[in-house]
């Protein structure tokens, strides 16, 4: 599991991450979206302690990163594909990480199959390497140590349609296998490929979080109670999907009337209850084109809205 | 690549075991000295200092002066030259992990980055005194086979005293290579800095005292350059080694606190 809480890093004046909290779930698959700039990699960064945060904090399994005694062996980092020593095989790339971890050489041979590059492929200098073969390399040395967590920035940069149909294989069955995975990406579908949930952010700012299928499902309602928790339970007691959107409302594809009967069932006053307009797809069109034009801010609108 | 359908490994509990040990820093030191030889270009630089050191003895061993032939004399002209090149294979570890952008992996993987940095310099030290070791059996053997070829007497005359001041020589110009890798964190900047340092100091140094009688009372005190050369020389005096721990404290110790600093806190990208 991965919390991330009221996280914030400036630069200078500029706020590069914007007070960012969401969790990503065990045995889920979370994908981080938002156009190029909008603060994906600095908070993946701080994750890992790259970065030290502003404000606020990350914890991946219920602890920071640097305190973590041997963290390869718990959370596997891919952050750039294209930072890697390019004067090493590829083979080499993975026995260095091998030899930090204390693994038994043979894992090498183990995620190298994994990951589909071959014994000719491992023994090719890195700077001879595809982005595509990089991606992948920096997913072995990720998955080496038999983590629990996974964290991966634009993982599937430079794969081809192939390549992404394996990615989503295989981090679908290390979600199945009670995995949490973090992806970023700035692409709409790729997210839609292979995400569960989906944490969508513009400007440092997370603008909506929830699962894939509430999030897609565009007719969104939106209900606010002032106990959100109990009222997202009561929802989904009744059979609907409900996403708490982080700022105490839940977003939710039940209808207007559906949700006001199930908060008056559950006796929790409604403080708000509205259609949310807008669907994922068009928020990001607004997202990609606020940071398109100069000065232009994307103002969300939607009911996922946090 | 080869279609894989393979399924990952999936997450276990003995993970959790596993990883409640920290990484010890053997591990780390076998992982630095490994990347002092896993690149072409790496192992090339470490070719080049045992190359420089064969070169240099083996032309001293052949058409130096024949009165001055011996362990102590060849030893000590190959100091100079290894002082050169042996501290960049120290502080290329250092700036490599940037220039070459390894230090996302190497520092994701161990996120206390001074045990890192740490296992570097051990495995610099290592490298340093392994050269200086290296570089004596080489000046014996420039010494019986010089000595065979013209027919003269062997001299052996190298103590053990004069031996470890030549590897502290290297051990001290490899820890200002390193200190400077750390405050500079790019490969060719440091190596010019290096440079600037070992060629370009002493003679600015040496005129500055020429010119200001003030700068030539404190420069046995801070051009170490120039202080650390008694090292090879016959004997070294109780305020030669004062001079020389002050100069080091200047040159090494300053750099080192002030680049871990902020070689702790920089992000990394
Ligand atoms: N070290 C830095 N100094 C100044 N600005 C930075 C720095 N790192 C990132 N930024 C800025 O922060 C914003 C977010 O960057 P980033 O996290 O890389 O976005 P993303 O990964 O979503 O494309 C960008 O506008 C970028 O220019
Ligand atoms: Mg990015």
């Amino acid at each position: 599991m991965i919390q991330i809480a009221a996280l914030t890093k400036r630069y200078g004046d500029f706020i590069a991450v914007d007070d960012v909290s969401f969790t990503a779930e065990p045995g889920r698959v979370t994908g981080f979206l938002g156009p190029n700039g909008a603060g994906k990699s600095t908070t993946l960064r701080t994750v890992v302690g790259l970065a030290e945060p502003t404000t606020g904090r990350a914890t991946v399994l219920g602890r920071r990163y640097a305190d973590l005694p041997n963290p390869g062996l718990e959370v596997g980092v891919l952050l750039d594909a294209s930072a890697q020593h390019g004067g090493r095989t590829g083979r080499e790339t993975l026995v260095l990480a091998q030899r930090t971890l204390g693994l038994p050489r043979t894992r090498v041979d183990e995620v190298l199959e994994l990951v589909g590059l071959t014994r000719p492929e491992a023994r090719r200098r890195v700077r001879d390497y595809s982005l595509g073969m990089r991606q992948r390399l920096g997913i072995a040395t990720a998955l080496l140590g038999d983590p629990a967590v996974l964290v991966l920035d634009e993982p599937a940069n430079g794969l081809d349609p192939a390549g992404i149909r394996w990615m989503r294989d295989l981090l679908r069955s290390f979600a199945d296998g009670g995995g949490t995975v973090l992806l970023s990406s700035h692409l709409l579908a790729e997210i839609e490929m292979i995400a569960d949930d989906i944490v969508m952010i513009g400007n440092g700012r997370v603008v909506a979080s929830g699962s894939k299928a509430t999030l897609l499902s565009g007719a969104t309602t939106l209900a606010r109670a002032d106990d959100a928790d109990a009222l997202g339970a009561a929802l989904r007691a009744a059979g609907h999907d409900a996403t708490p959107t982080g700022d105490g409302a839940v977003a939710t594809d039940a209808g207007l009337a559906a949700a006001g009967r199930v908060a008056f069932a559950a006796g929790l006053p409604l403080t708000e209850l509205r259609a949310a307009d807008g669907s994922l797809e068009e928020m990001f069109l607004a997202l990609t084109a606020g940071t398109q034009r100069d000065g232009a801010t994307a103002q969300p609108t939607t009911g996922a809205a946090a | 690549m080869t279609a894989a359908g393979t399924t990952p490994a999936p997450p276990t509990s003995a993970a959790a075991a596993r990883s409640s040990a920290r990484v010890p820093f053997h591990r780390l030191l076998d992982v630095e000295l490994r990347k002092t030889v896993d690149t072409r270009a790496s192992a090339a630089l470490l070719a080049g200092v045992a190359g420089t050191a064969a070169l240099v003895v083996g032309a001293l061993a052949v058409w130096g002066r024949e009165d001055e032939l011996g362990l102590a004399y060849l030893a000590g002209s190959v100091a100079y030259p290894l002082q050169l090149v042996v501290p960049m294979v120290a502080a290329l570890a250092v700036t490599g992990e940037w220039t070459q952008r390894g230090a996302l992996t190497t520092f994701a993987l161990v996120p206390r980055r001074g045990r890192v940095v740490g296992a570097k310099a051990a495995a610099g030290l290592l490298v340093a005194v392994a050269t200086s070791l290296f570089s004596f059996a080489l000046s014996a053997l420039g010494t019986a086979v010089g000595s065979a070829t013209r027919g003269i007497d062997p001299v052996w005359d190298l103590s053990l005293d004069a031996a470890a001041r030549l590897t502290l020589l290297l051990v001290v110009a490899t820890a200002v290579g390193f200190a400077f890798a750390v405050v500079i964190r790019a490969s060719a900047p440091t190596l010019v800095a290096y440079l600037l340092f070992m060629l370009i100091l002493p003679p600015l140094s040496s005129m500055l005292a020429a010119v200001f009688d003030g700068y030539a009372a404190v420069a046995p005190w801070v051009d170490l350059s120039t202080t650390m050369s008694v090292l090879s020389g016959p004997s070294v005096a109780g305020e030669q080694w004062a001079q020389l721990g002050v100069a080091t404290l200047v040159w090494v110790a300053l750099p080192l606190v002030l680049g871990m600093r902020r070689l702790l806190r920089v992000e990394i990208r």
